[in-house]
């Protein structure tokens, strides 16, 4: 009889030595005449515990972690197999207290099935969203998802049943959907461990997406520094096309849906809809003026929808269950649930996918049990490069777009990024003008040159240069990039900027909080 | 570097497969950058007139993404995380590590043309900064002694 045992073929797990620890537990068992059925899953998102190693018992998956090689031969030792007792032993996955307390329904299946495997995505509830969509007329299915309250994952949070609508209601004869997998955030792993961890759920959204808005193109805009996703994207692709769950005759309905992985080659601004579509359309990735929006004209001068991974990657369980029932998680405006990801100075870092609502102190302590250094947290940055510095007095802010915004904050994507108290978020907020300068598109003036200009005036500030020139000098020119740029790079790059200056005056130089302002 | 005839080649069969996609040109120099490590000045013409677009239209599409590269690189590419999540961690130490022990700047190639260092904004390997990328095998929780490790390592398999 054989065991299953499974080791995570994520990203992050390999980068921690998850496929060494893979090949030495087969070598072992061969020794051993122990037959192991091994599968390389996604991650679970715990990722302090990876490589998380975990055994199918009878009493469920027990989980072992985190696994070097050099472990393998004393896990043999103490009968893992057979859920044995060990010092790595953490007892039944889902009984974790970190994976419990989360509400998983984007992530429902990642980390439990074989990614590649469209027999145990269908076991698991997959395809059922299509099923239901391929009975509807494709005004419910917008329907459905615009009462689901869905908002764009990618960070604008933009309602996604609206914009379907506006594509569906725009008549062309070819209509796109671009799934935007460009994510460049830094503190965000969102979207790689859904391609990575359940593809299909991906490609089950798309699908949806296309029969509801008539579309029958789908691209993914994948960012080339994810390699792993991108075979698991492709293998999944090749398997849905085989099972015709896409091509010219989807499951017998005689509706037609064709989709293809496109690589970025290492632009941040490519994250952006339009410059993504210049990207996707062969050209130099710069951004467009809005209008026309591209649900009326886009890809190619049609109608096209441009939608993050993880909206696209909730669509299936709210075709499956129910717009209600995605809607009844959450609060006020933002409903159902946002897969945060804990990232940098973080003594827990992972996937934490909970309804909105929860405050930003209970995620970074509950969940993140605080610093990985464990000096106090000083600086959390939410929602990537763009995304404002909250200091402890704003940690009390729900997760929810609404009260985010309402401190001139935002929830973005859901990264989250701690720094423990050695921070100068001087040093940050230069950084900051210096990325912006580095990933400008050039179009607009504020962004291609005050990018540059701020990072001048932020040596001069790190050098105590004439302050009271140099600061009112900064202040301008973000409110200059914060008015006068054309897209949210230059738009928000004033976010960490001015939010370090306000919240951590004394990293500046100023000491006299009165001249802050 | 002369652009030979089996270069040349083999650019024309990738261009030539590839043309008559919607939106080309990025797949095509991919695929070029893939086959051959770098895009070549000298093949500009070639993808150009395959796609009916001015030499300085190709050129600015590769000068325009950070990925694409115009010289070839060191035989293994280190790809080094600049982001915010890695500094949280100590990036910028490894940072100073690696540049002093590979002696070169980032965009630049050891003497030996072991390796080329280039900074990567985000590998989306945040859960373990800081992470680095070293030809298609990635790290995490890199401290300098692992980053010392692992370049001999591969250095002794290149």
């Amino acid at each position: 009889m054989s065991v299953t045992v499974y080791v995570p073929n994520d990203s992050s797990a390999v980068s921690l030595g998850a496929d060494r620890v893979a090949i030495a537990i087969m070598a072992e068992a061969k020794k051993r005449g122990i037959e192991i059925d091994l599968i390389r899953n996604g991650s679970r998102g715990l990722y302090w515990l990876e490589p998380l190693v975990e055994v199918a018992t009878s009493a469920g998956r027990t989980a072992y972690a985190p696994v070097q090689v050099s472990d393998v031969v004393g896990l043999f030792d103490a009968n893992f197999i057979e859920g044995g007792h060990h010092a790595l032993c953490l007892g039944l996955t889902e009984e974790l207290d970190y994976f419990k307390k989360q509400q998983r329904l984007t992530f429902a299946r990642v980390g439990k099935t074989d990614p590649l495997s469209l027999d145990d995505y269908i076991q698991q509830d997959g395809y059922r969203g299509l099923s239901n969509a391929l009975s509807l007329a494709p005004a419910d299915i917008v329907k459905r998802v615009t009462d689901s309250g869905l908002r764009g994952r990618g960070g604008a949070a933009f309602p996604t049943g609206i914009k379907w609508n506006t594509v569906l209601n725009t008549p062309s004869a070819q209509k796109y959907i671009i799934c935007n997998a460009d994510e460049g955030d830094s503190g965000t792993f969102s979207d790689r461990m859904i391609m990575e961890g359940d593809p299909f759920v991906l490609i089950e959204g798309m699908t949806i997406a296309g029969l509801a808005v008539g579309a029958t193109q789908g691209y993914i805009y994948l960012r080339v520094e994810y390699p792993h996703a991108h075979i698991a994207l492709n293998s999944a692709i090749a398997t849905a096309y085989q099972a015709d769950y896409l091509g010219d005759n989807i499951q017998g309905s005689g509706k037609k849906f064709d989709l293809e992985v496109r690589l970025g080659a290492g632009a941040y601004v490519c994250g952006e809809e339009t410059s993504l579509m210049e990207s996707l359309e062969g050209k130099r990735g710069l951004v467009r003026f809005k209008p026309p929006l591209p649900a009326i004209s886009g890809l190619f001068g049609q109608p096209t929808v441009v939608n993050n991974v993880i909206s696209l990657a909730s669509v299936p369980i709210i075709m499956d269950k129910g717009g209600e029932y995605y809607r009844d998680f959450g609060l006020g405006r933002s409903r159902g649930t946002l897969p945060m990801q804990l990232a940098g100075n973080i003594k827990h870092p992972g996937l934490v996918e909970v309804a909105f609502g929860m405050t930003l102190r209970e995620l970074l302590y509950d969940f993140g049990g605080g610093s990985a250094s464990g000096r106090p947290i000083r600086a959390v940055q939410v929602g990537g490069p763009l995304g404002a510095y909250l200091p402890e007095s704003q940690f009390d802010t729900a997760l929810d777009y609404e009260a985010f915004a309402a401190i001139w904050t935002v929830l973005g994507h859901g990264g989250v990024v701690a720094f423990d108290d050695t921070v100068n978020m001087a040093e940050m907020a230069r950084y900051s003008m210096e990325f912006c300068a580095i990933e400008s598109c050039g179009k607009c003036t504020p962004c291609r040159i005050g990018s540059t200009r701020g990072m001048e005036v932020m040596d001069e500030i790190l050098n105590g240069q004439d302050l009271a020139k140099n600061i009112p000098l900064l202040r301008d020119l973000c409110n200059t990039l914060l008015n006068g740029s054309l897209c949210a790079l230059g738009g928000m790059t004033p976010y960490p900027v001015l939010s370090a200056l306000n919240h951590f005056p004394e990293d500046f130089g100023i000491h006299d909080t009165a001249n802050v302002a | 570097m002369s652009y030979s005839g089996a270069t040349q080649s083999i650019v024309q069969t990738i261009t030539a497969a590839l043309k008559d996609k919607p939106g080309a040109l990025l797949p095509i120099l991919h695929d070029v950058q893939n086959a051959l490590g770098y895009i070549p000045a000298e093949c500009v013409p070639d993808i150009a007139s395959a796609l009916n677009l001015s030499r300085a239209e190709v050129h600015g599409v590769i000068s325009f993404y950070h990925y694409f590269r115009d010289t070839p690189p060191g035989k293994k590419t280190i790809q080094l995380c600049r982001a915010e999540s890695c500094q949280a961690m100590g990036g910028k130490l490894l940072e100073e590590h690696v540049k002093a022990t590979l002696g070169i700047d980032f965009h630049e190639t050891t003497a030996d043309g072991q390796f080329s260092l280039e900074p990567v904004y985000c590998l989306g390997n945040c859960a373990c900064s800081p992470a680095m990328q070293i030809g298609k095998d990635i790290y995490g929780r890199v401290s300098t002694a692992a980053f010392d490790a692992a370049i001999n390592s591969t250095g002794e398999s290149a």
